[in-house]
């Protein structure tokens, strides 16, 4: 690559601007040196489309905790892009009873502090966790 | 309680660049390409069974922490490095170090570092920053990926340092302990170079080294017919982001480790090296040149312009020219 043509596509969503990544090409004696990319079209086409599969899961989740299929932990956490081995490491427990704490039914009974321990893996507070979909 | 004397550099791979930053802050001028080349950092491998978030893993480096651990005992720096059980332990633990005047590296999660746009964060566990100092309650930040230095809060930073996943960086944190006044600069390029070698042309598997390339391809070409059009789209995409996404220096590494081998070249006045630098760095334009039509096809999902066929053989194309060049680079009369 050479250094005019480090690419400068404005990687334009998430706030991805605001960051200036440092690449190697070589200058016009061959030299190699720094330079600053504000983004890459290809690369921001992959992640875009991360993203935007990420957004349209999440949405569809919500629906589904609308309507009464799931609780809001499986919204928050996908929210928070856990998978839910990830989740149950940071909830202390084992995926089979995560998984029991995505039926709504369950989810009601869940002692107060299990909630406390929840929100406080998604960052936010109880209530935002009991009342999301409401 | 700050380091003031610390310089923060920018550098485009976090592993690397902290290896840099922290060596030379101990006075050994160094720059980012050479630690990555004595390190062995270039390397790839493809693993279709072991799903991250649902696409298969593919990786352009070498595993995490082998950078920063070859580069320093190849150049006799002796380090300290450290888990912590708790985040406290970690944090009195870093307080002490920075007390003595010294910038720590450290491993976190950048989902949890709050100084990140909201683009860069998702759950990978291998991200190394430094801490040189503490300033009104909160720890300075020299994250080699940023153009300048940043703040976090102890409890931000303690998050990202206990992250749970794979890999759990459990506080892991590490600092110079002595640089030695002499350093050998020749052995240690050698060193790295011949390992490299040895990582792209030995493993007898299909999965790692030059051999997964050609892996990526076959499977590249299956995508049409193995997988809906969302999911081709996502396990392509998948590649690009790994070649391209935080701090990869461009195309794979590539054009990094090409820039060590000029610099090697000249350092130990080697025509030969310089020679291969030019080449790898005309094989990172091939790589960039598979990853934006990766990234048309990704974006059309139907192969108006270049089809799966087509990718697979830009990518084996990639593969071929790799395994002449270090075949060539492992054959060096030293």
């Amino acid at each position: 690559m050479k250094a005019d043509e480090v690419p400068q596509d404005k990687r334009d969503f998430k706030e991805g601007d605001k960051i200036h990544k440092l690449m190697y090409a070589v200058d016009t004696d061959g030299k190699y040196t720094g330079i600053t990319s504000a983004g890459w079209e290809a690369e921001n086409i992959a992640t875009k489309q991360a993203w935007d599969a990420v957004d349209e899961e999440l949405a569809e989740t919500a629906e589904k905790v609308k309507r009464g299929e799931l609780s809001p932990i499986a919204y928050f956490m996908q929210k928070n892009l856990m998978e839910v081995s990830l989740l149950a490491k940071y909830a202390g427990k084992w995926q089979w009873q995560v998984k029991r704490h995505f039926k709504p039914a369950v989810f009601k009974k869940l002692s107060g502090d299990m909630l406390a321990k929840y929100a406080a893996i998604f960052n936010i507070t109880a209530d935002e966790l009991k009342n999301f979909g409401k | 309680m700050s380091t003031t004397s610390y310089q923060h550099y920018q550098h485009a791979h976090c592993e690397s660049g902290v290896t840099a930053n922290l060596l030379r802050h101990a006075g050994i001028s160094i720059s980012e390409p050479m630690a990555f080349g004595i390190g062995a950092g270039i390397f790839f491998a493809h693993l279709p069974f072991v799903k991250v978030s649902g696409t298969p893993g593919t990786t352009f480096r070498t595993w995490p922490g082998a950078i920063f651990k070859r580069t320093t005992q190849r150049l006799g720096v002796e380090m300290h490095t450290q888990r912590f059980r708790t985040p406290e332990r970690a944090n009195q633990a870093l307080d002490d170090v920075l007390a003595s005047g010294k910038p720590a590296g450290m491993l976190s999660s950048v989902y949890y570092l709050p100084y990140l746009p909201e683009a860069f964060r998702f759950h990978f566990n291998a991200h190394n920053l430094v801490v040189y100092g503490k300033q009104k309650g909160q720890y300075l930040v020299s994250d080699p990926i940023l153009e300048d230095v940043t703040t976090i809060l102890p409890q931000d930073l303690a998050k990202a340092r206990f992250a749970k996943g794979t890999p759990e960086p459990r506080g892991f944190m590490y600092y110079v302990k002595s640089a030695p006044q002499q350093i050998d600069y020749t052995r240690a390029i050698q060193a790295g170079i011949k390992q490299t070698c040895f990582f792209m042309l030995s493993p007898p598997l299909p999965w790692f080294g030059n051999k997964a390339i050609f892996l990526l391809a076959k499977q590249i070409k299956k995508y049409p017919q193995k997988l809906t059009p969302r999911k081709a789209s996502l396990y392509l995409g998948n590649v690009i982001r790994m070649q391209e996404e935080i701090g990869t220096g461009g195309a794979g590494f590539r054009f990094l480790y090409a820039a060590f081998l000029q610099e090697a070249g000249v350092l130990l006045q080697r025509d030969d090296l310089l020679g291969f630098s030019a080449e790898l760095t005309k094989i990172g334009d091939d790589w960039r040149n598979f990853a934006y039509h990766a990234a048309r096809l990704m974006k059309d999902r139907k192969s108006d312009l270049v089809s799966y066929d087509e990718l697979s053989d830009l990518l084996r194309i990639c593969g071929e020219k790799e395994r002449d060049l270090f075949t060539r680079v492992q054959k060096i009369k030293w």
